[in-house]
């Protein structure tokens, strides 16, 4: 019983702070951990997560299987074309919903808990959500890539492989901060779930994701070329085209033409603005 | 230890009306005390604790922590800090130890340190029977436990606790009571809120009762109760009495030497409360009743109560300000707050 001494001196921390790099990387991964614990115990996230998008892949693969050849740019198959879509559409879902367990977190209190300790930043929390849901993506990707290969839909090859992981991290980064900031503004789960859903399929029918901006009527194709998704897409449909350089142009649209680099630079720049803009949110504690 | 100085707090504002939850709050908490925040629900108790913890901020005043500005240098403070919120805050998908466990990564320990702490608080708290099960399945006390225990994990110099012992069983109040008396002992400083009295008169060192958001009385329970002075005594003449029998013994009393304040209270059939300057008042009483023929049917004395003190100070018991305050809250409103 004795052994609850409280010592009087504040912590070890006392004795020189230990790096910042080190701290945040600590609460970080301990938060990371907490929300795979929660995947390990629950996994019916993960096993609809993975069947979804694979669903979507071979029913709306099959939906155009018959369309007459050339009818796409570059003569691809329409499964060829559709899979890039299907990733970049997953990996938004799934960053977009980000902010759920933060949102639940408020609800039941155990925001409190995070924001009562003396965290060395409060970025660890979009962090770790972030480190999370990448994870997620990459392995809903992976099965995407492998059923679309099975289905001889091709597959991106080494270096294509790396663009699609690079593409899909500046995505998540860019949505999970955003749904985060949404998890703070909104005043419950309700109304993110409400922006969720109102968000989600627009924000696919209104890109690249299955078909092509010179299918669309001009309005569309101005609203296709300005959407984040279809800066994700564009990198990795042109991946699974084969040989390309980011110099290579990778979207034709309304307003020019873009390569490869122009559009990672894009989600580069949106991710950034983005999390220096929920950044304050996170820090709101003392308003 | 813990300074708060002119606390001021308003919520509400556009669409509800404006709640003034703090209104000029000063209190200060000697080092190594433990200290009761007395109120009734909806007094600004959960409002002063969570400025205190760096959760909310203040419209004005001043908060010091071990002469740490809480406003200026919130981390720091948080280091210092213990919390226990009034809604426990844990996973229910985590085990007592997983939670613990991530309590200790956001405090930065070490590995060796975490365990150590982590086997001392499940021996302190007794968990180990369920420590490593999952904390949905828990029981109230289970969890006000193991709440309690992250909030000592980084062995913070200054605890805090929201209504700790609300809604318990009697075994894990006893515990949760005992492991604050012994962190006391020890040195900690340990500030809890109530609105239990017989609690914060079993437990606290001093205590401040707070009503409509500022301090109405301060200091330690025998010194607030002796200051009303006098015991209080309830007598009743017959199980049932009637209005006329009562004033003939009203007006009896009140010609007695060293009795104050005799009051009929009819919802109790017709007893009387009155308050005597000695005990050897109550002596006299009896014989004079006796003398006029009076049957004494109950008569029980007490020293007085903090809710006396409350009533001295208000006008109203706890309870009635309970009842009363209920009326006027906007729980929605207080939920959106307490969300962040």
């Amino acid at each position: 019983m004795t052994s609850a001494s409280p010592s009087l001196t504040p912590l070890p921390a006392a004795s020189g702070e230990p790096s910042a790099l080190a701290e945040i990387t600590q609460e970080t991964l301990a938060l990371t951990r907490r929300l795979f614990v929660q995947l390990a115990r629950r996994p019916s996230t993960l096993v609809a997560g993975v069947l979804q998008p694979l669903i979507w892949l071979v029913l709306f693969g099959a939906l155009f299987a018959n369309a007459p050849e050339g009818l796409l740019p570059g003569g691809i198959s329409y499964g060829r074309f559709l899979g890039a879509g299907v990733i970049v559409f997953t990996a938004f879902s799934a960053a977009l919903n980000a902010g759920l367990p933060v949102m639940f977190d408020r609800e039941f209190g155990f925001l409190n808990r995070l924001l009562v300790a003396p965290l060395r930043s409060r970025s660890s929390i979009v962090f770790a959500s972030v480190l999370y849901i990448t994870s997620l993506s990459l392995v809903q990707s992976l099965a995407i890539m492998g059923t679309a290969a099975l289905l001889g839909y091709g597959w991106p090859g080494g270096a294509g492989l790396l663009l699609v992981l690079v593409t899909l991290l500046l995505l998540v980064f860019a949505v999970t901060a955003l749904s985060l900031g949404l998890a703070f503004a909104l005043p419950g789960h309700i109304e993110l779930i409400a922006v969720i859903f109102v968000a989600n399929l627009p924000l696919l029918f209104a890109s690249t994701a299955l078909a092509p901006i010179s299918f669309m009527p001009p309005w569309l194709g101005w609203l296709a070329a300005l959407n984040p998704l279809t800066f994700a897409i564009e990198p990795i449909r042109a991946a699974y085209a084969g040989s390309f350089h980011l110099t290579d142009v990778v979207l034709v649209a309304p307003y020019g033409s873009l390569t490869a680099l122009t559009c990672l630079a894009i989600l580069a720049g949106l991710a950034a603005g983005l999390f220096l803009l929920i950044r304050p949110m996170l820090d709101r504690k003392l308003t | 230890m813990i300074e708060l100085e002119h606390l001021s707090k308003r919520f509400g504002g556009r669409k509800v009306a404006p709640v003034q939850a703090l209104d000029d709050l000063s209190l200060s908490v000697p080092a190594g005390s433990l200290y009761g925040l007395l109120g009734p629900n909806g007094a600004g108790k959960t409002t002063a604790l969570r400025i205190l913890c760096t959760l909310l901020a203040p419209d004005a005043g001043q908060v010091r922590v071990a002469g740490v500005d809480a406003l200026a240098e919130p981390r720091a403070v948080r280091r210092l800090l213990g919390y226990v919120a009034q809604e426990v805050a844990i996973d229910k998908i985590l085990t007592g130890r997983e939670l613990l466990h991530l309590q200790a990564a956001l405090h930065h320990m070490g590995a060796a340190d975490r365990l150590e702490r982590t086997a001392e608080l499940i021996e302190l708290l007794t968990m180990g029977d369920w420590i490593d099960r999952r904390c949905g399945g828990y029981s109230g006390g289970m969890r006000r436990r193991l709440d309690l225990a992250a909030g000592l994990l980084h062995r913070p110099r200054v605890l805090v606790l929201d209504e700790p012992t609300v809604g318990l069983d009697i075994e894990s109040r006893a515990t949760i009571w005992q492991v604050l008396r012994q962190l006391r002992d020890q040195g900690t400083t340990v500030l809890l809120s109530s609105h239990y009295l017989e609690e914060v008169d079993a437990l606290a060192d001093r205590l401040a009762i707070i009503d409509g958001g500022r301090v109405i009385a301060e200091g330690t329970p025998a010194a607030l109760k002796g200051a009303l002075g006098g015991d209080r005594v309830t007598l009743r003449v017959r199980e049932f009495s009637d209005e006329q029998e009562a004033s003939r013994v009203r007006d009896l009393l009140q010609a007695c030497r060293g009795v104050r304040q005799v009051v009929v209270n009819r919802a109790q059939g017709y007893s009387l409360n009155l308050v005597v300057e000695d005990s050897g008042v109550v002596e006299t009483l009896r014989q004079q009743l006796a003398e006029a023929q009076l049957p004494v049917f109950a008569l029980a004395q007490s020293r007085p109560s903090l809710d006396d003190v409350y009533l001295q100070a208000t006008g109203r018991t706890l309870s009635d300000a309970e009842l009363s305050v209920a009326g006027r809250r906007d729980l929605k409103e207080e939920r959106k707050q307490s969300m962040r």
